[in-house]
């Protein structure tokens, strides 16, 4: 019946795709977010953000939303609209206060990740992008077991460079695996660094065992796409700016492009196989 | 008391490095922590409660080692030039360096309650704590397992943004 409920809920949910780390400050919410807006450029499509970080949430923030609350009505929680077609939900929304900690065990975060998925009306989406926290636990077997009840195209898997970060991003990988979760493709970020005056490069997280590159070899997943530091995304996401406006032709803001496009043709694809297997 | 009679009777000081924030160096710093009170001539152990990426076995270099059980449970990985910090993390508990702990809270909370009661950390002036971000089963277990001991504090860990 739960799992009915869910999928009811769920049906107008075309592409659903999963940000995940394992490795925590790789720039996970910065690139959900990013992927939101990237999507939502084209206005003809409905997207959804929904940030299961309940310890940390960071999507209220960069999405220009802090102390934004949520709203319910007749047909469950209105999501908090950044623009007409994107639509953003967050435990950051529910807090009184920003700095209130939520300090929950396991079973309370997977019953609040519940409610996101039963109790919000997102409506017509094309696109339900789901930012995680770091790790492989509660939130992530949760959010894979709820939305069994409707299906989710991809996990897109972001890392820095470093082995120290690789390690985990491997682990995250074979979670993947574990559980059937699709991986779409890693997004290497913090990948180099372009001084701005002396337009020398340099490796600010030098990628020591070869970085995502050699890891997607080695483990026979697509490389979206690597992406470099940029301080001014780290100001966007500060004051809730979306990057793509504030730098649409700064290197970095090239690669995100590539990269969502790359997310995009596999949704489409992905949707074309499953059109046809019905 | 029971306290005085446990593994961690010997260890003067009890430190936990937490953020809240992933990726901030909390590792980096619980390890470079050790390293200079080793330094000093401190007796240095070191507790990664990091269950899903635990990073300070490879920081320390000792990714490849097992550890061992004695009479009064584990036997901590000792760890630097003259094997003078002790170690214990899940990533000696792998059996593949990729292989993901995919574990709720509640396997979360036991292992490490076992981490915190079952090694034989011995005579220990500090014993660093690191944790994973957030706020949530491993740091209510962590610090409720720890409460009855010599707890001094936590040193928390942020980046400027």
């Amino acid at each position: 019946a739960e799992v009915a409920e869910l999928r009811a809920r769920l049906r107008a949910v075309r592409h659903t795709v999963l940000v995940l780390s394992g490795k925590g400050g790789v720039g996970k919410s910065t690139f959900s977010a990013l992927l939101a807006h990237g999507l939502a450029a084209d206005e003809t499509k409905q997207v959804a953000l929904l940030d299961i970080d309940i310890c940390g949430p960071s999507i209220p923030k960069m999405m220009g939303l802090e102390g934004e609350q949520v709203h319910q009505s007749g047909s469950g929680w209105s999501p908090v609209y950044v623009e007409e077609n994107l639509g953003v939900m967050s435990v950051g929304f529910l807090l009184s206060s920003p700095d209130d900690a939520v300090i929950w065990r396991g079973p309370k975060k997977n019953g609040l990740i519940k409610q996101f998925l039963r109790d919000v009306d997102w409506g017509e989406v094309d696109y339900l992008i789901v930012d995680t926290p770091p790790g492989t636990s509660d939130e992530h077997l949760s959010i894979v077991q709820y939305l069994s009840a409707t299906h989710i195209d991809g996990a897109v898997i972001v890392t820095t460079p470093q082995e120290v970060s690789l390690q985990d991003v491997r682990k995250e990988i074979n979670f993947c695996r574990k559980v059937k979760l699709p991986i779409i493709g890693v997004v290497e970020n913090m990948s180099g660094f372009v001084c701005p005056k002396c337009k020398n490069e340099s490796q600010i997280f030098p990628p020591t065992t070869g970085g995502a590159e050699k890891m997607c070899q080695n483990l026979n997943v697509s490389l979206l796409g690597k992406v470099p530091l940029d301080p001014q995304i780290g100001k966007s996401c500060d004051r809730g700016q979306s990057f793509l406006a504030e730098a649409p032709e700064s290197p970095a803001m090239l690669s995100y492009r590539s990269i969502i496009q790359r997310i995009q043709e596999y949704c489409e694809q992905h949707h074309f196989q499953e059109e046809k297997i019905m | 008391t029971l306290a005085e009679r446990t593994n961690l009777a010997g260890v003067r000081h009890i430190l936990l490095v937490l953020s809240g924030k992933g990726g901030v160096g909390k590792s980096t710093i619980s390890t470079e922590l050790a390293l200079a009170l080793c330094n000093a001539g401190k007796r240095v152990g070191i507790l990664d409660v990091d269950l899903c990426g635990p990073s300070i076995p490879r920081m320390l270099r000792v990714q490849d080692s097992a550890v061992h059980q004695c009479d009064s449970g584990w036997v901590p990985v000792f760890v630097g030039q003259d094997k003078a910090i002790a170690l214990m993390s899940i990533g000696f508990l792998l059996e593949r360096p990729d292989d993901a702990v995919v574990w709720r809270g509640p396997k979360k909370n036991a292992l490490i309650k076992q981490f915190v009661t079952d090694v034989a950390w011995g005579d220990l002036d500090f014993l660093i704590v690191d944790t994973p971000p957030g706020t949530s089963d491993e740091h209510i277990s962590a610090v409720e397992a720890l409460r009855p001991y010599h707890l001094l504090g936590a040193v928390l860990v942020t980046t400027p943004q």
